[in-house]
């Protein structure tokens, strides 16, 4: 019989998605229950990952397998559609649900108010997301990916205003012909392989015949430049910093995941379907993923340091992440895999403190830009009850602003730069750990640890010397207020990162256990074949 | 008829592409239509071309042979509604972007105006 917790799987799907229908048909006067209804959506989804993680895990009960299947409407695998949850896509659902949660309750401070259906959106993002991260088949996939950008059109357009017009224009232009690409991709893999379920995929291709390799390949790398796009590769990443800018702040926090996504599906294909043991399509990829991640990173590094505005430092520091996870995923390795799934959290929740951070900080520094930000809305109809309504700001002042601003930035400066002891250190030392594990370190690793330290100087500089300028210089006006609502969500992030550190250890742990898994492939086989066995017992 | 297909396949490919790196917003918007043209169809020659074969099967056992591949069709079918419903999202964006910025350039400035 099924129990409920396996019905736990598909709830990161149809929560959001539930919740955003439900508020899809109040209009903005209802304000603060729409904001209950989210923020309690968010903390749900909170809960709900670490269960999965717990589960996936064998936390829940020993013995059990660590993957977990579940077929869509009981419709049998390679006919249906699955979701699996697997120790990778528990830990990514926890990410996403972290980074969601703190995002959004930022948002209530201020941002959530400068236009329509915030909330809806967002939400929609967090389904498209969970969605992207849960599913077993490629098409399955592409729905789910295209349910995230439909969101964050509208996300990066929230607020409205010319310089996110133009550049929403760029992004939603980019994406649409990406995803062109991605069903050019999708289909010219069923061509040859005859089936879009990923395990059904893993067992097919190491059979496939010599003359239909090159076609396969082809499907999988144009498939592939799809992901990259959204991760950020160069050189097609020159959308990303930009448009990151324009975003309002808790958008492009929320944003931090999203170049994730592309990672996470590089590194689920290339290990389920590319891995070790798949005949002779076996790591074809590899290369570009090393020499294009070392470019991205080169790029990034370069923008970091010649870049001024914040906004646009953390932008390129999402390339430089990028890069060096892609190149640590072409580089290949158990050791490596954990280490890189270790920065890949730790920076993901760095960045997305920094773009909450950054916020406070430039208005200090500038408040009358930060006025200027909140633009006429474009579509009248649709802004009833937003920005009509003058509001005070939500939630109790605190004192000593720039000193709580102050340290915060120093904190995500740390994070980012690298430097011990926080989780940025270690999680850069693991990857160096990783590559000087090998008994001859091939040219590349050389190449990718001194890239890592290289880049890790120059954020270190970017950012001393945006905070010495956004900070110490002493501004003609009082230091303008820092209201509650922001500071704790970006504490939550902060403290994550410190959890983080402390917790090392059996998080390693069970990173190494995620690579693993991610190496041997036969879990994730194995699970979708006994669900579907199981399902066609049902009845 | 597979190079009827591939032929118009190639032409909608490469009017799409010329259009989409025009500078006007409008002509982005054609070509991205153009192009979503072009995929669906080749979507459509990735399960084989075969003409008078249904592609919904019967209850009964009966040869596969006689009918096409399903699953193209279906994967076609929702790709359309969502090349649509995108291009329509730019289509707005695109009135918004003409209004805040008043030129249909896509960088929002004509190349003189700097």
């Amino acid at each position: 019989m099924i129990s409920w917790i396996d019905h736990l799987v598909i709830a990161p799907i149809i929560l959001p998605l539930l919740a955003s229908a439900v508020m899809l048909s109040f209009d903005e006067r209802r304000r603060t229950w729409k904001r209950v209804l989210s923020f309690g959506t968010t903390a749900g989804l909170v809960a709900i990952a670490a269960l999965l993680v717990c589960q996936a895990d064998g936390g829940l009960d020993p013995g059990e397998e660590a993957a977990r299947a579940y077929l869509l409407g009981n419709w049998s695998a390679p006919y249906g559609i699955v979701l699996v949850a697997d120790r990778l896509s528990a830990l990514m659902l926890l990410l996403t649900s972290m980074l969601g949660f703190t995002a959004l309750f930022y948002s209530l401070a201020r941002w959530d108010r400068s236009g329509p259906r915030f909330h809806v959106l967002f939400l929609l993002l967090l389904a498209g997301l969970n969605g992207a991260f849960l599913t077993g088949d490629i098409f399955n996939l592409f729905v789910f990916f295209e349910v995230l950008l439909a969101a964050s059109y509208g996300l990066v357009l929230h607020g409205s205003g010319e310089e996110r017009t133009k550049a929403s224009l760029h992004y939603i232009t980019i994406n649409i012909a990406t995803s062109l690409l991605f069903l050019l991709g999708v289909a010219m893999i069923y061509a040859v392989a005859g089936t879009l379920n990923m395990a059904e995929l893993a067992v097919r291709i190491p059979s496939i015949p010599q003359s239909d390799l090159m076609l396969l390949e082809s499907g999988a790398a144009i498939l592939g430049v799809a992901f990259l796009v959204k991760s950020g590769i160069w050189p097609l990443s020159f959308w990303l910093p930009r448009t990151y800018a324009a975003a309002a702040a808790p958008v492009s926090a929320i944003f931090a995941i999203m170049t994730k996504v592309g990672v996470y599906v590089v590194l689920r294909l290339s290990a389920l379907l590319f891995g070790d043991g798949s005949g002779g399509a076996a790591g074809f990829a590899d290369q570009w993923l090393i020499w294009s991640g070392f470019a991205t990173m080169v790029f990034g590094m370069f923008g970091i340091l010649a870049t001024r505005t914040l906004t646009r430092v953390a932008g390129h520091y999402v390339l430089v992440s990028s890069g060096t996870l892609l190149a640590a995923v072409g580089i290949g390795g158990q050791a490596l895999m954990a280490a890189l799934l270790f920065y890949l959290v730790s920076s993901t929740l760095a960045v997305g403190a920094l773009y909450l951070i950054r916020e406070p900080v430039e208005r200090n520094a500038d408040e009358e830009d930060f006025i200027a930000g909140i633009v006429e809305p474009v579509f009248d109809d649709e802004y009833v009850g937003t920005t009509m309504q003058p509001e005070n700001e939500v939630g109790v002042v605190i004192p000593g602003t720039i000193a709580i601003l102050g340290g915060g930035f120093i904190f995500c400066t740390l994070l980012l730069a690298g430097l011990p002891p926080l989780s940025g250190f270690i999680a850069k030392f693991a990857i160096i750990d990783a590559l000087f594990a090998e008994r001859v370190i091939p040219p590349v690793a050389w190449i990718l640890i001194i890239l890592i330290i290289l880049s890790g100087l120059a954020t270190l500089v970017a950012l001393t010397r945006a905070g010495i300028d956004l900070l110490w210089t002493p501004a003609p006006d009082a230091p303008s207020r820092l209201s509650v609502i922001e500071v704790v969500p970006i504490g939550v992030l902060l403290s994550a990162c410190l959890g983080l550190m402390i917790a090392a250890g059996p998080l390693l742990r069970y990173m190494e256990a995620t690579a693993a898994s991610l190496q041997d492939r036969n879990g994730y086989i194995e699970a979708v074949r006994r669900a579907s066995i199981a399902g066609e017992a049902l009845p | 008829m597979e190079a009827v297909l591939a032929i118009a396949i190639g032409t909608l490919t490469a009017s799409g592409l010329w259009l989409l790196f025009r500078p006007r917003t409008f002509q982005v918007v054609l070509g991205l239509a153009l192009l979503s043209y072009a995929v669906n169809l080749f979507i459509l020659a990735a399960g084989r071309l075969r003409t008078n074969a249904p592609p919904i099967v019967g209850k009964d056992m009966v040869d596969p042979s006689l009918y096409v591949d399903p699953v193209p069709q279906a994967l076609v079918l929702t790709a359309i509604v969502i090349s649509f419903a995108t291009t329509a999202l730019l289509l707005v964006v695109l009135l918004a972007a003409r209004g805040l910025t008043g030129t249909d350039h896509v960088d929002g400035e004509e190349e003189g105006d700097q």
